[in-house]
């Protein structure tokens, strides 16, 4: 590839004497090369898979799958397809690791701040905790929150209860399901509306704070218009949600809602687990924060709460963010150990139960792989947009 | 166990790509020139394959196993045991990470057909029960409506227990886990109000609970649960190996050849016997003269197995039943050896 030296002459180059275009082709080459070799190798597996009398192809996803699931956030039945199998284990996936990056951010921030409590306790209290949780196997950690829910539980007909509507027992937390009958729409809107004034109102107090100083309690009203338009409507509109009870028939509660000591166990090992993590990064991310900031928001005559609140967390979310997403990525992924208590995640009921049952095993471990990456890219993608708002601004 | 799936899966798809022949490739070499036997088996399963705490493995399952190292190789300590989930076990095979699996399988038609596998007979005829706490005072399967049932996942048992239910259009709810060992702990904690398996496992699960006559067995079985050794699919040699040798065991039972009398059997009048002991069979596969000989006298014929691991004196004192000769009542019937 040896240029060669001419005279400087206006004239434009050969296009493979281009540096542009030589990169680009040179790309695009590296491109087809990786394409065609994961094509060849993927290929040769069908064929070898053929040649052993093994089934192969995506066929199988409208069979229908012969296993019941434990708990499903949509319809599922025995006569329902794997590619339903699917979208069940997908949507358990995902609720575990909604709620699960939501309160482990919670406690973790809580802990966090806790540690550089300047009260001696709560301090103490904060640094066992995170040295004694994330140094113990997260494995571990599920099996003992499983195995200690359901040892402290009693059976269903020595159910604990509240007020006949709220039951607790080693099958679950049962309590009332809500019947959505005709005319709930206008509740469901009167919600929406009421989000909006709040949204609306927060800007305008905002705005008003930051042009006169005047303060305005958005909170209190923000409540206040939560609950109150909602209800509202729900008597105008002549009271159209009523409520299903659990009733104890037979060996277990029937009707009603559910949450299974399964998803208990596992939030909670998962949202401790993952928090200690979270709670040193916040730790780290607020001593980032020079003292001075401290001192200087004293000398305002900021009080300690708005002192963390609006001019420490702000500018520590800059530290935190980064390494609070690798957490949030982990999480996600270790949603998958679910399978070890019985939680019917993806990895239990799709790369467990259909894997078995109909062999398939390159096909659904390749799904699942996406699965897992697309969520992964997905947190990522989210967390890179978040940590652009928040990165310092040069004015 | 996430991560031996995967890594499982992996070493799949790497055989599966990388090596086209391997398909072909004989398995006897392969354990001949190891001297080693790998056999999968149960992570724990008393009566079928279960590890003492010096790690030696016993139950049928591991004797189906040994009864073929010492057919091979000579030697039946000569194996090396994999444990795996039900979930694990098919791909283990597959990949070629272990010679055979001998895990209280059930031959099926989808797995036959579809998994590159194949059955290599019957050494027991099972089939799919219930069991409860006595203290529920339910006393038939049919009044389970609504039950929470414990059971393992990448069975036959998720499907038949579905079927099951359906059929009599009854309610449960499933706690599906990888381990028998999970099933048992969540039946114990009263997570399930029902534990389902195949029978004779529901019997040697109950040896492991603190009050084993606190539950009991349900009358209703409600599947058919052949059990048996698999080969991959692929290599006939290996598979007649494995097939004949099981037969071989079941054969001598049925002519009264046991551990103990192997030796002077040998030279026995009857020919069908000379031909087990001695002959040309083991010539036809591969392996020595004395390969039915040597299984026989180191791990006994069907019935001192059977014994030996589940019978009367065991803890899990489980009778022949359908698991007898054909000639005593049973379905245990051999081709002959000739
Ligand atoms: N025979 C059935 C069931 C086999 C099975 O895995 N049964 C459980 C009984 S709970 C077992 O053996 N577990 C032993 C283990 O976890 O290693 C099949 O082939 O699918």
């Amino acid at each position: 590839m040896a240029e060669k030296e001419g005279p400087l002459t206006p004239s434009k180059p050969a296009p493979w004497n281009n540096p542009a275009v030589r990169s680009i082709a040179f790309q695009a080459l590296a491109i087809l090369a990786v394409g065609y070799f994961f094509y060849v190798i993927f290929q040769n597996t069908l064929t070898n898979m053929e040649k052993r009398g093994i089934s192969t192809g995506f066929g199988f996803l409208t069979e229908p799958s012969g296993f019941g699931i434990l708990m499903s956030l949509v319809d599922y039945s025995e006569a329902s397809s794997y590619g339903r199998t699917f979208v069940v284990g997908l949507l358990n996936t995902l609720l575990i690791s909604v709620l699960g990056i939501f309160f482990a951010t919670l406690i973790g921030f809580t802990v966090g701040v806790a540690r550089l409590s300047s009260n001696w306790l709560l301090a103490k209290i904060a640094t066992v905790y995170i040295e004694t949780l994330r140094n113990i196997p997260l494995l571990l950690q599920m099996f003992f929150w499983y195995f200690a829910v359901l040892a402290a539980l009693p059976s269903p007909n020595k159910s604990i209860e509240w007020g006949g509507n709220f039951f607790l027992n080693n099958r679950g937390l049962y309590f009332p399901r809500p019947i959505f009958e005709d005319g709930s729409g206008f509740v469901g809107a009167a919600v929406v509306i009421a989000i909006a004034a709040i949204v609306l109102m927060a800007k305008w107090a905002h705005r008003r704070q930051e042009t006169t100083g005047q303060q305005f309690h958005t909170v209190y009203v923000s409540i206040g218009i939560l609950i109150g338009l909602p209800v509202l409507a729900y008597f105008a509109a002549g009271m159209p949600i009523s409520l299903e009870y659990a009733a104890l028939k037979g060996f277990n509660f029937q009707g009603g809602m559910r949450i299974i000591p399964e998803l208990m166990a596992l939030l909670w090992a998962i949202s401790f687990y993952t928090a200690a993590f979270i709670a040193e990064i916040v730790r780290a991310g607020i001593l980032a924060v020079s003292h001075g900031q401290t001192e200087a928001a004293n000398a305002l005559g900021l009080r300690p709460a708005p002192t963390l609140r609006l001019v420490v967390v702000p500018q520590a979310l800059r530290v935190i963010i980064p390494p609070l997403t690798s957490q949030f990525l982990n999480l996600a992924k270790n949603s998958s150990l679910a399978t070890a208590i019985g939680y019917p995640d993806l990895v239990a009921v799709f790369m467990g139960t259909t894997l078995n049952q109909t062999g398939q095993a390159v096909e659904i471990v390749a799904m699942t792989m996406a699965v897992y990456l697309a969520i992964s890219l997905t947190i990522s993608a989210f967390m890179n947009w978040y940590n652009k708002r928040k990165a310092l601004v040069e004015r | 166990m996430k991560k031996l799936t995967i890594a499982l899966a992996a070493c799949a798809v790497t055989a599966f790509t990388l090596s086209p022949l391997a398909a072909n490739a004989a398995t006897l070499d392969n354990v001949k020139k190891r001297g080693m036997l790998v056999c999968g088996v149960s992570t724990g399963l008393p009566g079928f394959s279960n590890p003492d705490s010096k790690n030696n493995w016993s139950g049928i399952d591991v004797d189906t196993c040994r009864a073929v190292a010492a057919a091979v190789l000579g030697d039946a300590q000569k194996v090396k045991f994999t444990p795996l989930t039900a979930k694990e076990r098919f791909t283990a095979l597959q990949s070629g990470e272990i010679d055979m699996l001998s895990r209280n399988t059930t031959w099926t038609h989808t797995r036959d057909t579809s998994l590159g596998i194949n059955f290599a007979g019957v050494n027991y005829y099972d089939g799919q029960g219930f069991m409860v706490m006595k203290k529920l005072g339910v006393k038939s399967a049919k009044e389970l409506n609504g039950a929470s049932v414990c059971l393992q996942a990448g069975t036959t048992t998720e499907l038949n227990l579905a079927d099951y239910f359906r059929e009599h259009g009854m309610k449960y709810s499933p706690i599906t886990v990888d381990t028998s060992d999970q099933t048992i702990k969540g039946f114990e904690a009263g997570r399930c109000d029902i534990l389902t398996s195949d029978q004779s496992q529901l019997y040697s699960l109950r040896t492991k609970l603190p009050d084993p006559n606190a539950a009991m067995v349900l009358p209703e079985i409600i599947s058919k649960e052949p059990l048996g050794p698999v080969v991959r699919q692929g290599d006939d040699q290996w598979f007649n190996i494995v097939k004949w040798v099981l037969y071989a065991q079941i054969n001598a039972e049925e002519m009264g050849v046991t551990s103990k009398n192997a030796e002077e059997m040998k030279s026995s009048k009857n020919p069908s016997i000379a031909r087990l002991l001695g002959g040309d069979a083991g010539a036809k596969m591969g392996i020595g003269a004395d390969w039915a000989l040597q299984a026989i006298k180191q791990v006994g014929n069907y019935g001192e197995m059977f014994e030996r691991n589940v019978g009367l004196n065991t803890p899990m004192k489980i009778a022949r039943g359908v698991n007898a000769l054909w000639n005593k009542g049973g379905i245990q019937y051999a081709p002959p050896v000739r």
